[in-house]
């Protein structure tokens, strides 16, 4: 097995490989990451970098490993999401309000990597409290795509909200990263930025020491650059977690062991609803082809319904408002977070803060969560979206009696330019169609690369599975990956000449 | 249903959220917005669908009436904006 020359562009699995049998230090391994994430600094696809704390990290590894006790992710160099929780690192939530933060304890998920061996580079920009879909919400400002469309250099979105992990994996200045996803927010950028992301089942990974955001709606999941690198990185941040009470108790199982079993006899439902009136062809095309390759490797094809698929998005944008405006009433300028000065009573301190230290798109958000839950209107909006959930999660297992998996488009369309959509709020959350559905009914589903769109930018397709069966998700995921050998990447035109 | 002036100053008194008087009429404009787009909820039959509680078929777990943490007081105050010893301060609330 020959590696490139380049250690920035391994996969997981080859670092992993290349650590193990001490080809390559995790110091040496480390030091080529951080350089590659100086040299993208334009990206902005950081908040916070922690290159001495990640030589740290490499140096214990390669101790570790002389000894001949190496951990499964032993010396990986990882990014992540500004929304974990890490102890005595800053943790913003993209967020004036979180600007100083520095929690004195560590998030469940990133416990669980660094007891893995990995080594922590940085803290990765995405829109203000997971709120987006774009990563221009950030108080930090956007994070830019590395992909750039065809004779173009426009500076493009890399999707959100989990913006800029999608970006670092993308432009190879990590391993893998974490993402969070509450409606999209690791599928959707992972989708156009060419990578691979995963929402794992409501409850796989703990939320403890995660920055709320919708709480009946947020799971962790893994980004990476190949289907198996996601599943060695999802094996590692699961597990049940007294500190979270909705995480499960199931045992994790080896994701990896199953993952070349193949698509023979397996049921693939193309669900009817998902085919929306105005979207662009090469979205359908990539979709037919998609079923084509798994097809061709002996999958069956079957065509189910999710009827009530086009009230996702709507009932999402109550749930998702009312359970925030709840989760972020903790920010009071009191106990943690940004203060505003020169107030004159208690009421004016709790109203100036939270007005300066959120942005513009949480504080609509707030606003729509504290109106649905409001006296006299929670029937006409929450419980009834609650109850669409219900309709939505019974479609679900209906269509699941007929397959095993669904395949559908993970976007609407590849990324679009900075700035394109933020004037329009409802134009910005119509991102998310083809994913919230998922959230709503707490399934786990995959966005694995496709192809390029006609103008060279990356589309993905997304494979939805039954609750805890993430190891037929990744299995399907790998079948489309060794169909679609998609191995474009993007030209690293941020790199100073 | 639509929200006006009033009502948005309303639920911002409630959220705790200071509304400039220049960001009331956009605001205005962007939640009605908003509401309009989910008013389609309201074509969906929901007559005797009970609402969804928990995604995951589980039953809350039990765990030991025990105490698990505590004597943390310097680590809590390690963020406050305003603390003196391990006392939040804030502007006089009682006259």
């Amino acid at each position: 097995m020959t590696l490139p020359s380049d250690p920035a562009s391994f996969t997981l699995a080859d670092a992993r490989r290349a650590v193990a049998s001490k080809e390559i230090s995790a110091r040496e391994l480390t030091a080529s990451f951080i350089k590659a994430v100086e040299a993208a600094r334009p990206l902005n696809a950081f908040v916070t970098e922690t290159p001495e704390r990640a030589m740290e990290m490499a140096a214990a590894s390669d101790a570790r490993l002389a000894k001949g006790e190496g951990r499964p992710l032993e010396g990986m160099p990882l990014a992540i999401k500004d929304l974990f929780c890490t102890k005595s690192v800053r943790t913003t939530a993209g967020s004036n309000i979180l600007s100083n933060f520095v929690p004195p304890y560590e998030s469940t998920v990133t416990q669980n990597l660094w007891n893995a061996g990995a080594v922590m580079l940085g803290k990765t920009n995405m829109d203000e409290f997971a709120m987006g879909s774009s990563t221009e919400t950030s108080h930090f400002g956007p994070v830019i795509s590395p992909w750039r469309a065809k004779n173009s250099n426009g500076k493009l979105v890399p999707g959100g909200s989990s913006g800029g992990s999608a970006a670092a994996v993308a432009a190879n200045l990590c391993l893998a990263a974490t993402g969070t996803d509450t409606g999209g927010s690791i599928r959707q950028p992972a989708a156009v930025t060419g990578t691979v992301g995963i929402k794992p089942t409501y409850g796989r990974c703990s939320r403890w020491g995660i920055v709320a955001y919708a709480s009946s709606l947020d799971q962790a999941g893994p980004m990476a650059r190949t289907v198996r690198d996601a599943a060695i990185l999802l094996r590692a941040m699961a597990s049940v977690d007294p500190k979270d009470s909705t995480s499960v108790d199931l045992p994790v199982p080896d994701y990896e062991a199953g993952l070349e079993a193949g698509v023979k006899g397996l049921r693939v439902g193309i669900p009817k609803e998902y085919r929306v009136d105005g979207a662009p062809p090469e979205i359908e095309a990539i979709w037919q082809k998609g079923a084509d390759w798994l097809r061709a490797q002996g999958a069956e094809i079957v065509e189910v319904s999710l009827p009530h698929t086009e009230y996702a998005l709507p009932a999402y944008y109550i749930v998702a408002p009312a359970e925030a405006s709840s989760n972020l009433a903790r920010y009071d300028g009191v106990r943690y977070g940004h203060r505003a000065k020169g107030v004159h009573d208690i009421l004016d301190l709790y109203e100036q803060s939270r007005g300066e230290g959120f942005g513009p798109e949480v504080q609509r958000r707030i606003l729509i969560g504290t109106y649905v839950l409001s006296s006299g209107y929670y029937d006409a909006y929450y419980a009834r979206a609650q109850k669409i959930r219900t309709l939505i999660l019974n479609d679900f297992v209906a269509a699941f009696r007929q397959c095993d998996v669904l395949l559908t488009p993970a976007t609407p369309g590849p990324a679009f330019g900075i700035g394109e959509k933020t004037a329009d709020p409802v134009s910005m959350y119509l991102n998310d169609v083809f994913t919230v559905t998922v959230n709503l009914a707490g399934l786990p589903g995959l966005s694995v690369p496709g192809g390029l769109s006609e103008s060279g930018l990356p589309l993905g397709l997304q494979i939805i599975g039954k609750a805890f069966d993430e190891a037929t998700v990744f299995r399907v995921g790998r079948a489309i990956e060794l169909a679609s050998n998609f191995t474009a990447k993007p030209e690293a035109w941020w790199r100073a000449p | 249903m639509s929200v006006d002036k009033d009502i948005v100053r309303r639920i911002a008194r409630l959220a705790r959220l200071a509304l400039p008087e220049e960001r009331a009429e956009p605001m205005v404009k962007e939640l009605n917005g908003i509401l309009a787009w989910v008013e389609q909820l309201k074509e969906v039959d929901v007559e005797g669908v009970a609402p969804l509680t928990s995604v995951v078929e589980q039953r809350l777990k039990m765990r030991e009436d025990v105490v698990t943490d505590g004597g943390q007081a310097d680590a809590l105050m390690s963020n406050a904006p305003g603390g003196e010893d391990h006392f939040f301060v804030v502007p006089k609330v009682v006259e």
